[in-house]
């Protein structure tokens, strides 16, 4: 960028243009970020594999072939296959789909809901931020993996299901976070200005609290995506997941344990490393964006 | 100090009233009805109202909210008619077993990520730094079973040095009978720990080295090893504190996928195996357990943090 260009922006942004501070400085700062920018590759990579991928590679995952099971990787199957005769290669896509779908699905439900319930509990306070914040703490007080499981006795996961599920014990995080942020934003002075003004809760919140942390709910939806998909790969592990023929990295995995013994090493490495790097990708991004959003930071 | 800690235990108690509740809905989930659940399919209807009748579920739901706690109150948690055996006699002959375990990943972890957090504050951005939160940042996005089954295939598939399965005695604290068995699960839960506690234990130090009292102990010209050990050291320990209290949640899940990988005879393995067997009074007894666990730990970190720290104390 030419210095004189860079210099006339710099002082707009002095001068207390917000919207080009942010603008101008998100997406410089965030390119800056080598994490984050190597996680957002990643996933970029990621998506293409699960949602292109069967595309180029069709396989059919419905039927098992009795007549194919546990071949080593080969011309045919790049991936092997596994104990039922499916294409490797082919069902870690297709697992893979799902489980991007309904991790990132989890993420915008849960971040959405916990965003409005942690906004309204911070602004409000009294009783009802009382009263809000001992439902996050009951919820809080059993472990995710433990409820889900006990749920999938009870009703057989399907991916809207499981979408539901994993959103309603989900949503806590971000409900302490945004009630936290908007303490301490619902005392700042154009908050206090806009009230003044006689601007209602709801504007309020919606138009000066939420927007406002903003950073802090995008940085913690991209952490949302990394924990749904290790909750989502434990389940299917444990085999409380989607029933089969469903793929799902950590049936994957699961079943190909049974022959860690037999040297099938392409049933059991390829799903835990996707798993891993998938995980690592969108820490990465949300590490990134943290530092990125974090002005302090920077201005240190 | 009084009002924070009678405020506090407040909270806890109508949390732990909250977790009875949310049990008590989820008892009321299990296909058909808790007592089909229970006498299976083929029960008669005489027989259906009888079970009813004999455990108050033909009460209206706040009555038998209420009967629920005083159940719990008891120390009665349900009877699994699958094992022909109380709820609370199981958890009791298998919490030993989960406390070892957990205990000792814990106790592990701590001596190893304490140290190694103030090491990585006191060198920031040093090649050891980096080096030290690129593991812990890989660790951490291990699901906690993916990094037992490595474990399992590079330390007792490959190289026979340890057993992949834990000792297997149904004595009280049967585990300890079996240490080698004992290795390979209590190494993944401390790796898993470390990664989860190194990046707080770091980010702690970072903030302790630059408070006032580490700069007055350097002007002072005391010496950089009594710096580290008397004030970092000892500040950090507080933040442990709260960790760990907090932590409770993530033991007990780590716990149970470490408990299935290894066949390990605890109390998240019993949840597992009364799960694929629809034994749900045991589910519903060991979540209660869990509940008061996570709950009890949060409080004591709180009440800890306060009695360790005068400046919580003042307020």
């Amino acid at each position: 960028m030419a210095e004189g260009a860079r210099l006339g922006q710099e002082d707009a942004a002095r001068l207390g243009d917000p919207a080009l501070l942010a603008r101008r400085g998100l997406v410089w700062r965030l390119a800056r970020q080598r994490d984050a920018v190597a996680g957002l590759v990643l996933i970029l990579l990621l998506l293409v594999f699960c949602f292109i991928g069967p595309l180029l590679h069709p396989t059919d995952q419905l039927h098992t072939n009795l007549a194919i099971t546990n071949l080593a990787p080969n011309g045919a199957h790049l991936l092997g296959t596994d104990g039922s005769g499916y294409d490797l290669l082919g069902r870690l896509m297709v697992g893979g789909r799902v489980t991007l779908e309904i991790a990132l699905a989890v993420a915008v439900l849960a971040t959405a809901f916990g965003v409005v319930w942690g906004a309204v509990a911070g602004f409000a306070g009294g009783w009802l931020d009382a009263v809000m914040m001992r439902v996050v703490d009951t919820l809080l007080a059993l472990p995710a993996v433990f409820v889900l499981i006990y749920l999938a006795t009870v009703v057989q996961p399907t991916v809207p299901l499981l979408i539901l599920t994993i959103s309603l014990l989900s949503w806590l995080g971000p409900a302490r976070l945004i009630r936290g942020e908007t303490l301490s934003l619902r005392v700042r002075e154009y908050v206090a200005a806009a009230r003044s003004m006689g601007a209602g809760r709801t504007h309020l919140i919606a138009r000066h609290i939420i927007p406002n942390a903003i950073g802090t709910i995008v940085v913690n939806a991209t952490f949302q995506v990394a924990d749904a998909i290790i909750l989502l790969a434990t389940l299917s592990f444990l085999g409380f997941g989607l029933a089969p023929p469903a793929a799902s990295w950590g049936a994957t995995l699961s079943a190909g344990v049974n022959h860690l013994l037999d040297g099938y090493w392409w049933e059991v490495y390829p799903a835990g490393v996707l798993i891993m790097v998938t995980v690592i990708a969108f820490n990465m991004l949300g590490d990134g964006l943290r530092s990125a959003l974090d002005t302090r930071l920077h201005e240190r | 100090m009084g009002k924070f800690l009678l405020r506090r235990a407040g909270q806890a108690l109508i949390v732990i009233l909250g977790v009875a509740a949310i049990v008590l809905v989820l008892e009321h989930l299990t296909p058909g009805s808790p007592a089909r659940a229970i006498l299976g399919q083929r029960a008669t209807p005489g027989a259906i109202a009888a079970f009813n009748r004999e455990n108050g579920l033909d009460h209206s739901l706040p009555v038998q909210y209420v009967d629920f706690l005083g159940r719990l109150l008891r120390g009665n948690l349900g009877y699994s008619y699958r094992l022909n055996e109380s709820v609370g006699s199981l958890v009791v002959h298998e919490v030993p077993n989960d406390l070892i375990l957990v205990g000792l990943g814990l106790v592990f972890a701590l001596a190893i990520a304490l140290p190694l957090g103030i090491m990585q504050a006191v060198r920031r951005d040093s090649w050891f730094d980096r080096a030290a939160t690129g593991v812990a940042f890989a660790l951490y996005s291990m699901p906690a079973y993916w990094l037992a089954l490595l474990l399992v295939a590079a330390l007792a598939i490959s190289a026979h040095v340890f057993p992949p399965e834990a000792g297997q005695s149904t004595a009280t604290a049967g585990i300890l009978r079996d240490p080698g068995g004992l290795v390979l699960p209590v190494l993944t839960l401390t790796l898993v720990n470390v990664a989860w506690f190194s990046r707080y234990m770091r980010s702690a130090a970072i903030d302790t080295l630059a408070a006032d009292y580490v700069r007055l102990a350097r002007a002072k010209g005391l010496p950089e090893r009594l710096v580290l050990s008397r004030h970092v050291l000892r500040n950090s320990l507080l933040s442990v504190v709260t960790l760990v209290g907090l932590s409770v949640p993530m033991l007990l899940t780590a716990g149970l996928v470490v408990e299935y990988v290894f066949n390990v005879p605890g109390v998240g393995l019993s949840y597992y195996t009364a799960a694929v067997n629809a034994d749900y009074p045991v589910m519903l007894g060991v979540t209660v357990v869990v509940g008061l666990a996570t709950v009890l730990g949060s409080l004591l970190a709180d009440i800890s943090y306060a009695a360790l720290d005068p400046r919580v104390r003042r307020d």
